[in-house]
């Protein structure tokens, strides 16, 4: 009978202030259906920065005359003692070749007779910031300026370091650009409907003075607000979500066969998004009416 | 008259034994619905509302409070309904000493009193009826407690023609019906009004004093603020002045005998007007 009647009244209150509460709905609608475009495309653009940083390689050449004893040593090296170091990928001079050929330049090298490639240990760092680090106790900067190998069987240590520079920058800027701007809207977004909740409570504070003369607890005067932001949430929040998988459907999906970007495998699943914004839409609509009224219920 | 028995009949099934008295300050007057004992209040600003005020009210008696604009008439009103507390001293409304009440417990120690405004304070989303049945509502009434009380406490205002119009779509006088009857529908034992004529023309405000006059004779204590101090001296009720925070006079004014009717009641309320 209770909860009844609490909704009851919720209905009652949407229906009597119907251009604020359409106000609220609309706000909700229009703040979700951007978060919903956006939240996908940040996470996109974030998953293609960090494909590309993923790029980022050292690679240890090992001097020509190496024995497998050397590799060894050297591997243990690059594995167990180097700070930094995320996979090792270890090619040989035969691998190397075979690759070679198989890239169309194996002419080249049977004019040569022999193999000149080196054994070379491929270094992913754990992190594309560790590369400085691996680099440089691999081969550590000398007084006098240039590299020295720390182990005579290292021929040269070579991190691409142009490309790298470029590539961190890059992704750098561009995840903590989208990153900012997600945050930035995010609190705009709980600004906006936190204050159109706020200006019709406010509306009603004269209504919620006269219910607490009347003896009603605070609690009393609240649930109807509650249930109010709830519906108010819930119908902008459902009312996006679909204009959002209409446009997923019809726009989205058949793009994204063609496009990367879009279907960059860390985006969320379109289900979970679905939820986390209903979930939001909903609670700060809701937390947003309840506790703007606490400030009325002092009489 | 017959709501009107009802409603002393529902009356006495609401009376419950009185929670036990406790004697801290001065003397309580027993038995007293409304006891002020050396009750001064001042607000934040400096200005002084009130200044030792001690009068008690006795179940059944139609009190008049009279004063000018700022007099304390107001304060009394706000500190019998706790909207703020006293400086000093103790108010106790039926036998309950207002101090012990803590915030969360104000809106049912507000249950027990029945309080008009002179601007109605009506809720302007709801109708007649959803006006009075939401001081139902707010106790816990039942939906059969709101279709049973409801139409019976708008008959005895005179509203039953105007149940499902809205509050902005009524007279003045309407309007503080209704008020009167939200207040009442509750059955308590402690009437106020404040000012409950203040926004009404002279005939209008006839209508209101003899509802008020109905209530009392069905046992409710009423307690009246008004600045009309000319008319209330012809009402042969009690009166209690207050000037400058101060209470000046109390007393009963002509023979007070409480027993005429209703009809007689308003009559001296308009010979009052003349």
């Amino acid at each position: 009978m209770r909860f009844g009647f609490f909704v009851r009244e919720a209905l009652r209150a949407l229906r009597r202030n119907a251009a604020p509460s359409f106000a609220a709905v609309a706000t909700v609608l229009v703040t979700v259906l951007v978060l919903g475009v956006f939240i996908p495309v940040v996470q996109a653009t974030t998953g293609a920065a960090n494909e590309i940083r993923a790029k980022v390689l050292v690679d240890v050449y090992l001097v020509p005359d190496a024995t497998q004893t050397d590799i060894d040593r050297v591997r243990r090296i690059v594995e167990d003692e180097t700070p930094g170091v995320g996979r090792v990928e270890f090619i040989s001079k035969q691998e190397a070749i075979r690759a070679e050929r198989k890239a169309g330049r194996g002419d080249f090298y049977e004019l040569l007779g022999s193999n000149p490639l080196p054994d070379l240990l491929r270094v992913t760092p754990e992190r594309p910031e560790a590369i400085v680090e691996v680099r440089d106790s691999l081969a550590p900067m000398s007084p006098s300026g240039t590299r020295t190998v720390i182990d005579a069987s290292i021929d040269e240590v070579q991190d691409r370091k142009e490309n790298t520079d470029k590539i961190l920058s890059a992704t750098r800027v561009v995840k903590l650009t989208m990153g900012l701007l997600a945050g930035l809207l995010a609190l705009a977004s709980l600004l906006l409907v936190a204050n159109t909740i706020r200006l019709s409570v406010y509306a009603r504070r004269r209504e919620v003075e006269v219910m607490k003369l009347v003896g009603a607890t605070d609690w009393f005067i609240r649930w109807p607000f509650v249930i109010e932001g709830v519906l108010v949430g819930a119908l902008g929040g459902i009312a996006a979500i679909l204009l959002l998988a209409v446009v997923k459907v019809s726009l989205v999906d058949p793009l994204a066969a063609d496009f990367a970007l879009i279907a960059a495998p860390e985006t969320m699943n379109f289900g979970l998004l679905v939820a986390l914004l209903l979930g939001a839409a909903v609670g700060v609509s809701a937390l947003g009416s309840g506790l703007t009224l606490r400030r009325f219920l002092r009489v | 008259m017959a709501a009107t028995e009802r409603h002393i009949g529902r009356r006495r099934e609401r009376a419950e034994p009185a929670p036990a008295r406790q004697r801290v300050v001065g003397d309580p007057v027993p038995g007293a619905v409304v006891d002020f004992r050396s009750v001064s209040k001042k607000y934040p600003s400096g200005d002084l509302g009130l200044e030792d005020a001690t009068f008690a009210v006795h179940p059944g008696e139609f009190v008049f409070l009279v004063g000018s604009t700022g007099s304390g008439k107001s304060t009394i009103m706000r500190l019998l309904i706790k909207e703020i507390d006293p400086t000093y001293g103790s108010i106790a409304v039926a036998g309950r000493d207002l101090s012990e009440i803590t915030r969360r417990k104000i809106p049912y120690y507000r249950r027990n009193l029945g309080v008009v405004f002179q601007d109605f304070k009506l809720l302007p989303n709801r109708t007649v009826h959803d006006n009075v049945a939401y001081a139902l509502q707010v106790t816990g009434g039942s939906r059969r407690d709101v279709r049973q009380k409801v139409p019976d406490i708008l008959r005895l205002t005179g509203l039953s023609t105007k149940l499902h119009s809205f509050p902005d779509l009524l007279s003045g006088g309407e309007q503080q019906r209704v008020s009167v009857a939200r207040a009442f529908v509750n059955h308590p034992p402690l009437l106020l009004a404040d000012e409950p004529t203040g926004n009404l023309d002279p005939e209008t405000s006839v209508g209101i004093m003899q509802l008020l006059y109905r209530i009392n004779r069905t046992g409710t204590t009423v307690v009246v603020a008004t600045h009309d101090k000319a008319m209330v001296d012809r009402m042969r009720r009690r009166v209690i002045e207050v000037s400058r925070g101060r209470i000046v006079r109390d007393e009963r004014v002509g023979g007070y005998t409480g027993g005429e009717s209703t009809r007689e009641f308003g009559a001296l309320w308009r010979e009052g007007l003349q």
